[in-house]
């Protein structure tokens, strides 16, 4: 029976997956690549993977299809200024995109025998971390350097579109699309922000045991902030507003400092004897707050009106 | 005891899946917008509302039974809002 049910899903995740390649306009292939990203969070959540079914549905379907909606809604009205790729061109991304799926295709059907795991180390010293969650632990403590880069990377993703920006609006505020507000929207962005940002502390707060974590926290904040944006109940902050900036970076600053606090332990990132759960707890909550703004300021977009 | 649980999961959840395929085949079907709407959110309302009343004599504690009404309470918050949001858009759009 499960069978049945795993072969449907790998199915129709295909099946979507090429209609994303193939539809004909751009918003079919967004409102696609949305419904792809929460059918591949079922897939993980069948392999057991919970923490990255829940990123997936969060980031890779909800963000990423907001963002590629919102990037679509303001191209729209241009008239395309680029000429079409040429055949020559068209082929060797073909034969690249190719490529790139036959060595990951490689790699995940041929696996060695047995698979290589880390698995059981990653169990072995959780108690030294006092997390519960071998996800966390992995995220926060073993591989905390990757964790820390992922968080400027996303911030260099939000200066490249600050960088969209006109010379006139820079320092300004982003423009929410012209929907006059609806009042059901109105009701939502007054009635779910509560229970929204009550669910995002939780996550951030389970991660430590259980599937969450500051990166999932971080988006359903986004993403309750977003709706108070665009519901116009709160406005949207200029990009050159001090507490923003605070905000974005505070996450990374701190992880930075406490790594280099870690050098006197004997290795940046290290955390003292006994300290490690207290310090990572602090780590997360900066991080959430600078997630779910740079996340939020992503979605928003380049300033559309002058700084005042 | 357990039986009668899981009968009634049965029941229910099955109940639900009818709702579901009903919903994706009058989303499919139906001429207009509206009434695919309309599909949508029995669907939506129904569907999920037997699926989690099924689900809920299988809830581990009476907090997991909990966190599932929530869940269909909170679908159905988004649905109806959504739903009313489409609704005006084709009111507009169509000039009625």
């Amino acid at each position: 029976m499960s069978t049945l049910f795993d072969f449907g899903l790998a199915s129709s995740l295909v099946a979507l997956a090429l209609y994303v390649g193939w539809a004909r306009d751009e918003q079919s292939s967004i409102v696609g690549f949305i419904a792809l990203g929460l059918l591949l969070s079922l897939g993980w959540t069948r392999l057991r993977s919970i923490d990255v079914a829940l990123t997936e549905a969060a980031i890779g379907s909800g963000v990423t299809g907001l963002l590629l909606l919102r990037t679509q809604t303001s191209l729209r009205n241009d008239k395309p200024t680029g000429q079409e790729f040429g055949v020559l061109a068209k082929v060797s991304i073909g034969i690249l995109c190719a490529g790139l799926s036959a060595a990951v295709a490689y790699v995940v059907l041929i696996p060695p025998d047995p698979a290589p795991t880390l698995a059981p180390q990653a169990l072995g010293s959780i108690d030294v971390t006092g997390l519960g969650n071998p996800v966390t632990a992995v995220l926060m403590a073993y591989r905390a350097i990757d964790t820390l880069l992922e968080k400027v990377v996303l911030i260099l993703a939000l200066v490249g579109v600050w960088s969209l920006t006109s010379n006139s609006h820079w320092g300004g505020a982003p423009a929410v699309p012209a929907i006059g507000t609806p009042q059901p929207l109105v009701f939502l962005g007054r009635s779910l922000p509560p229970i929204g940002v009550l669910i995002a502390v939780y996550l951030l707060w389970v991660g430590a045991d259980a599937p969450g974590g500051a990166f999932q926290g971080g988006a359903v904040l986004a993403a309750m902030w977003l709706l108070a944006m665009f519901s116009g109940l709160q406005p949207i902050p200029q990009t050159q507003s001090v507490n923003v900036r605070l905000l974005l970076v505070g996450g990374p600053v701190i992880f930075l400092v406490t790594g280099f606090l870690g050098v006197g332990c004997g290795a940046f990132l290290a955390y003292p004897d006994g300290f490690a759960k207290p310090l990572i707890i602090v780590i997360e909550v900066a991080l959430i707050l600078s997630i779910a703004v740079t996340l939020g300021m992503l979605v928003a977009g380049p300033a559309k009106r002058g700084p005042g | 005891m357990t039986i009668a649980a899981d009968l009634v999961t049965i029941i229910a959840v099955t109940a639900g899946a009818v709702f579901f395929l009903a919903g994706a085949m009058g989303l499919l079907r139906f001429p207009d917008t509206l009434s695919r709407l309309h599909a949508l959110s029995k669907a939506d309302n129904l569907g999920l509302g037997l699926i989690v009343l099924g689900l809920l004599p299988q809830a581990n504690s009476v907090f997991a039974g909990l966190k599932l009404i929530f869940i269909w309470m909170l679908a159905q918050l988004s649905a109806a809002t959504v739903s009313r949001l489409i609704a005006t858009a084709i009111a507009k759009d169509t000039g009625s």
